[in-house]
């Protein structure tokens, strides 16, 4: 009896957590309700105008702005990554591995406001004094840059860790093969490992992007905020996250604004979601496949 | 000749291989000791034991204290409030559905792909769901949005250390006239208590480092939270806004909560690791 009260309840909590993802695109769909039906989703997507007070809310600075600083987070994450993902692999003395997972590990941990106040006393600065003078451009230093910077180190831990995973499904055998074949390390890494391991490698960077798209408040930080569409590297951005963050405050005061920010929100959940579902399908099918 | 070229390709690209190791494993320690360098020489005992007094804002005497209590209250009742339903899913899957089911599986994938969603959108829709019950910004809202925040990860944390027990353990048991409830509760649940318990830290330290679900849903105020009801200050909010302050003694504080907070995360992944190695002891193997 106590048996099967425990089960029904369990279960009922079990159905509670897997179907909060629908819960919260419900929530979220009627509380952006009110401006999809009074504004055309082109106007929304593709409008640079972005006057709450006016009523006019063009996302296209904001997607824009999430797109270049995820764009330069992953140009520097993904090479970093892969390469010590393939060195913690492949090459390391155990002890050496040993070593550095439990620091990546703790930089997973740090919390995203710490990243934000180091990227504004170390990354800010560099940008604005040794950057952009380089380029012969001025340039506050809160820029796409700094945001993509502070990103990049923020998901490192992320696709380090499943590239890792990804990569010690690759049976030992494959290896010996290529290796007994007389191939050196590195083009058994190349033309062997990393060829059947693509597909994970690949689901390992989405994930890295997906994560990249919602990162919020350090990128808020140092990505100055300005709503207009970035020109170069060196321009302030406005990413949706912050965008969502920013205007808490006031967004109950103008009409629509708050309906404007859940949409927001929303946006970002579906597009995550849809990047998170397609590299977990493909994930599992390579643990299947390699296993 | 080939064979010269294959052993140079060889030697660069290990090379390139442990820079990026060097040049991650050295951002870490370049932002601890950004962060212990800013940080240190503007903490004093006032900043971790008194509560933002008049004038704080503009440089006056004070502390963080309402942060660091607010930071532990949400992140604790969050924690509480996500094992409460976290351990029951993860028991679930292991004890109760039948294993290697579809029902299983579909689940883990839900809990993995829901840890990928940001905190900014569990913030935002904790506050629709605080508009829809009439509720202001207050610790309850924050406790709540963290709570959903950490619960994928919790339960899939504590689902694969759940899973490692040994079958035969629960038929063992099972065979002694246990019901699956006992079983779930005396056996399994007291055998992966260690990693339990270090899942449950990580969450911990997750709900004390989070700033975007808390925006929304909990507010900000200078005094130490009395109630649920209320609005209650938290470490990264606190930081935020002493960095938005133009006054250099309020800015150094920042730095200083943030030297607060990185070392309040640390200790917490340490317990957790020293808890899990100590722990083990106890397990059958």
């Amino acid at each position: 009896m106590k048996d099967a009260i425990a089960g029904k309840t369990m279960l009922a909590l079990t159905l509670f957590a897997v179907l909060l993802v629908l819960l919260m695109i419900a929530g979220l769909y009627l509380k952006s309700r009110p401006v999809l039906s009074s504004h055309s989703l082109g106007e929304l997507f593709f409008s640079t105008r972005w006057r709450p007070f006016r009523g006019q809310f063009g996302f296209l600075p904001f997607i824009l702005g999430t797109l270049w600083v995820t764009g330069v987070a992953m140009l520097i994450a993904v090479p970093l990554c892969l390469l010590t993902a393939i060195y913690l692999s492949e090459y390391a003395p155990a002890r050496v591995r040993e070593w550095v997972k439990p620091l990546i590990d703790i930089l997973a941990g740090i919390p995203s406001v710490v990243f934000g106040v180091w990227g504004m006393l170390v990354v800010v600065p560099f940008i604005k004094d040794t950057v952009a003078p380089a380029f012969k451009v001025f340039s506050t230093g809160y820029s796409v840059l700094a945001g993509g910077i502070v990103l990049a180190i923020m998901v490192f831990p992320v696709i380090i860790h499943v590239t890792l995973e990804v990569l010690r499904a690759v049976p030992s055998e494959v290896r010996e093969a290529s290796l007994a074949l007389g191939a050196t390390r590195w083009q058994t890494v190349k033309r062997v490992v990393l060829r059947k391991a693509l597909p994970g490698v690949a689901a390992a960077v989405v994930l890295g992007i997906a994560r990249a798209f919602g990162e919020t408040m350090a990128v808020l930080m140092v990505v100055g905020n300005v709503p207009k569409v970035p020109k170069s590297v060196l321009d302030p951005a406005y990413p949706l996250p912050a965008l969502i963050a920013n205007n808490y405050g006031e967004m109950l005061s103008v009409p629509l604004y708050d309906s404007a920010l859940m949409l927001a929100a929303l946006i970002l959940l579906l597009v995550i979601l849809a990047f998170n579902v397609a590299s977990r399908l493909v994930l599992r099918r390579v643990e299947r496949s390699l296993r | 000749m080939a064979r010269d070229r294959r052993f140079a390709e060889e030697r660069l690209f290990r090379g390139l291989m442990i820079a990026a190791t060097a040049l991650i494993v050295s951002c870490l320690a370049l932002i601890l000791l950004t962060v212990l360098a800013k940080g240190l020489p503007f903490m004093s005992l006032d900043m971790v034991t008194r509560t933002p007094q008049g004038g704080y804002y503009l440089g006056k005497g004070g502390g963080v204290l309402n942060a660091i209590l607010g930071s532990l209250y949400l992140a604790g009742g969050a924690t509480l409030l996500a094992i409460l339903i976290g351990l029951p899913v993860a028991l679930y899957l292991n004890v109760y559905a039948r294993p290697g089911g579809r029902f299983v599986a579909a689940s883990r994938f839900a809990f993995d792909v829901l840890n990928g969603v940001p905190s900014i959108v569990y913030g935002a829709f904790g506050f629709t769901l605080m508009i829809f019950f009439g509720l202001r910004a207050s610790l309850l809202g924050g406790i709540i949005a963290i709570a959903l925040l950490i619960l994928p990860m919790m339960a899939r944390s504590m689902d694969e250390v759940i899973r490692l027990v040994p079958r035969e353990l629960l038929e063992a048991s099972y065979a002694l006239g246990a019901t699956r409830w006992e079983t779930a509760r005396r056996v399994v649940a007291r055998q992966a208590l260690p990693g339990i318990l270090t899942a449950v830290l990580i969450a911990f330290g997750r709900g004390i480092g989070d700033a975007a679900a808390v925006i929304f849903t909990t507010g900000f105020t200078d005094a130490v939270p009395g109630s649920l009801l209320r609005p209650a200050a938290t470490l990264p909010l606190a930081i935020f806004f002493q960095l938005g302050v133009p006054i250099p003694e309020v800015q150094g504080r920042a730095y200083a909560s943030a030297l607060i907070l990185t070392v309040l995360i640390l200790a917490v992944s340490l317990a957790a690791r020293l808890l899990s190695r100590r722990l083990t002891r106890h397990v059958v193997k």
